[in-house]
């Protein structure tokens, strides 16, 4: 009766192991397909036209989407001037000043904000800018970009500031330096890696955004030249592309496709293996 | 440099500087609010609360209704999380209880960049991969054996609720699984000695000493992945069929809140039409700010401050 018992309970344990590893071998296999299928129907599209040039109307096949790749690293751009700073001093606060309570509510707020979904940002920015505007830009694809990154990267600044002793803290202050000096020439210092890792978590996070531009930064077919005009970004077009009836624009949404998740994953790859050693919790 | 007046002007200065900064939540979500408010004022005093229980969606007769919105979103948020729930956190498990410890890295990689692939690209390999073999190999084969049940019958056209529910559940595994797996890893390490030194194996272990003491935190991962699975948008969008009606036939083509935001907001010729768009997305951040605040109140008492916040 024991022994039996006793194999039955080793029995279960290695069905439970072998269980648990089909689901982890579940859960990405959807990211398996969709990087072979990118491959498959992107790469063959993948060219110099299509880096170089404009989209051509329908009925013309070739063209590229060289605006729209121009597009998205501008408005990301245009997103860390808003969301770097007010990101980084947020999270310098909420990790070198503390008030339990406020900074609690701070936390628990743009946790929350972090949840919302980013299509109503694009809401918010379409009555903020583009109304009064009259007009979708530039400037509004940046800005709803920029305010979903706020959030993102004052809670990840927070916790890489966290990680750095408290003796660096203490020693400058020993030495007579001011506190915001400590903060910025020690504390900063010590932590950029971290910083900017997660500074470029979250540009690789807003570069492939794309319901918050629908109705922003629009989308355009040829060059923007101001802020005032609607832009092209790579999103945009993949989106556009993929709903039309077009093969040829099958074609290329799947080339844009491929480009957009080599830059985000190459992104996120580079960064979390660099940063892996210092700033990071992860085993 | 060491005069103190100076230094101490500065320190107040910058100490203010960030404060306001870290404050600027408070005014985003103040933002955000608001302007949905606002914006939905011509619908909300047309329709009052009828615009939630109504499933007229007419925009040439200027009539609204959001309930076939809410009802898809329902249902295709369901659908997701009953497939990616028990997947996140078996793999959650395996990662951090049973795996070997060289593939625990490699594995965890694989699911971040998941994380990280735009919900547009699925929505991409949705429409040209994914709703073809649906609608080619999987749902003929739930017909044939589970037809019986009306969520099953019906023509198949492809592009469905059901496929949405399936693309749903691709994106909230990984915020699911690698929030259960920080939760599971803050478990101390003497619950698990204790379990061993009964003689436990390792998966009594991690049923026993683990999940159980885990449970509060895993439930606040789920709830996690739900306020994502309600906002889901582009994804979504791609492969629903975007058509305002209820059905009992999951093969049925349905729609989302954020889905007739996304589709319709820059089309929307009158005033009333995006008055009631602005509605659908206030109903859309009530419920996801809603149900983000739970998740959150559920994993900050669980662990205090050391679960680190996901996005």
């Amino acid at each position: 009766m024991t022994v039996s018992n006793h194999h039955w309970r080793k029995a279960r344990n290695v069905f439970m192991q072998a269980f648990t590893f089909v689901c982890a071998i579940l859960v990405i296999l959807p990211l398996l397909l969709v990087f072979f299928y990118l491959l498959k129907q992107g790469a063959g599209s993948v060219n110099w036209a299509f880096f170089t040039e404009l989209p051509k109307p329908v009925g013309e096949v070739g063209g590229g989407m060289a605006n729209a790749i121009l597009g998205t690293f501008i408005l990301i751009s245009l997103a860390s001037c808003l969301g770097v700073p007010v990101g980084v001093l947020g999270g310098v606060f909420l990790s070198e000043y503390s008030h339990r309570r406020l900074n609690w509510w701070i936390r628990f707020t743009a946790d929350i904000i972090n949840g919302v979904p980013s299509i109503t940002w694009g809401m918010v920015v379409y009555a903020l800018i583009v109304l009064p505007m009259k007009g979708f830009s530039v400037l509004a694809g940046g800005v709803v970009l920029g305010l979903i990154m706020i959030p993102l990267i004052m809670r990840t600044t927070e916790e890489v500031l966290q990680l750095v002793p408290n003796g660096y803290r203490e020693a400058a202050l020993a030495l007579g330096i001011a506190q915001w000096r400590v903060i910025v020439q020690i504390v900063l210092r010590t932590a950029l890696k971290g910083i900017v890792t997660g500074v470029m978590l979250a540009l690789a996070r807003v570069a492939g955004e794309t319901a918050p531009l629908l109705f922003t930064a629009f989308g355009n077919a040829y060059w923007t030249h101001r802020l005032t005009e609607p832009i092209a970004a790579l999103p945009l077009q993949i989106f556009n592309y993929a709903i039309s009836p077009y093969d040829d624009w099958h074609r290329q949404a799947w080339a844009g496709a491929l480009v957009l998740i080599l830059l985000i994953s190459g992104i996120n790859i580079c960064v979390r293996t660099l940063t892996r050693d210092r700033f990071s919790k992860r085993a | 440099m060491g005069n103190p007046a100076t230094s101490h002007l500065g320190d107040r200065l910058f100490k203010g500087l960030t404060l306001v900064m870290a404050l600027s939540v408070f005014v985003l979500i103040i933002l955000i609010g608001f302007e949905l408010a606002h914006g939905s004022s011509t619908a909300i005093r047309q329709f009052g609360w009828r615009f939630l229980i109504s499933s007229d969606w007419d925009p040439v007769n200027e009539k609204f209704g959001a309930l076939p919105f809410i009802f898809g979103t329902l249902v295709s948020s369901a659908i997701g999380l009953l497939i990616a729930v028990p997947l996140s956190i078996a793999t959650a498990v395996y990662l951090t209880e049973l795996a070997p410890l060289w593939l625990r890295q490699p594995l965890t990689m694989f699911i971040e960049l998941l994380a990280a692939v735009p919900s547009v690209i699925l929505g991409l390999w949705g429409i040209f991969v994914m709703v073809p073999w649906l609608s080619g190999h999987l749902f003929p084969l739930l017909q044939k054996y589970l037809g019986f049940l009306p969520l099953f019958q019906g023509p198949i056209y492809g592009p469905s609720i059901f496929a949405g529910g399936i693309i749903v559940a691709i994106m909230v595994l990984p915020i699911i699984t690698s929030v259960s797996r920080e939760i599971l890893r803050s478990v101390p390490g003497l619950q698990r000695e204790a379990a061993y030194a009964l003689g436990a194996t390792r998966w009594e272990v991690t049923r026993i000493a683990v999940l159980s003491y885990a449970k509060k935190g895993l439930f606040g991962a789920v709830i996690l992945g739900l306020g994502r699975a309600l906002g889901e948008t582009m994804a979504v969008t791609m492969v629903i069929g975007n058509s305002p009606q209820i059905v009992k036939s999951l093969f049925a083509p349905g729609y989302t809140l954020a889905s007739v935001v996304a589709n319709e907001f820059s089309e929307a010729t009158t005033d009333t039409y995006l008055s009631a768009l602005f509605e659908i997305g206030l109903v859309l951040l009530g419920v996801t700010v809603l149900v983000n605040a739970l998740a959150q109140l559920l994993l900050k008492t669980f662990a205090g401050p050391g679960v680190k916040p996901q996005h």
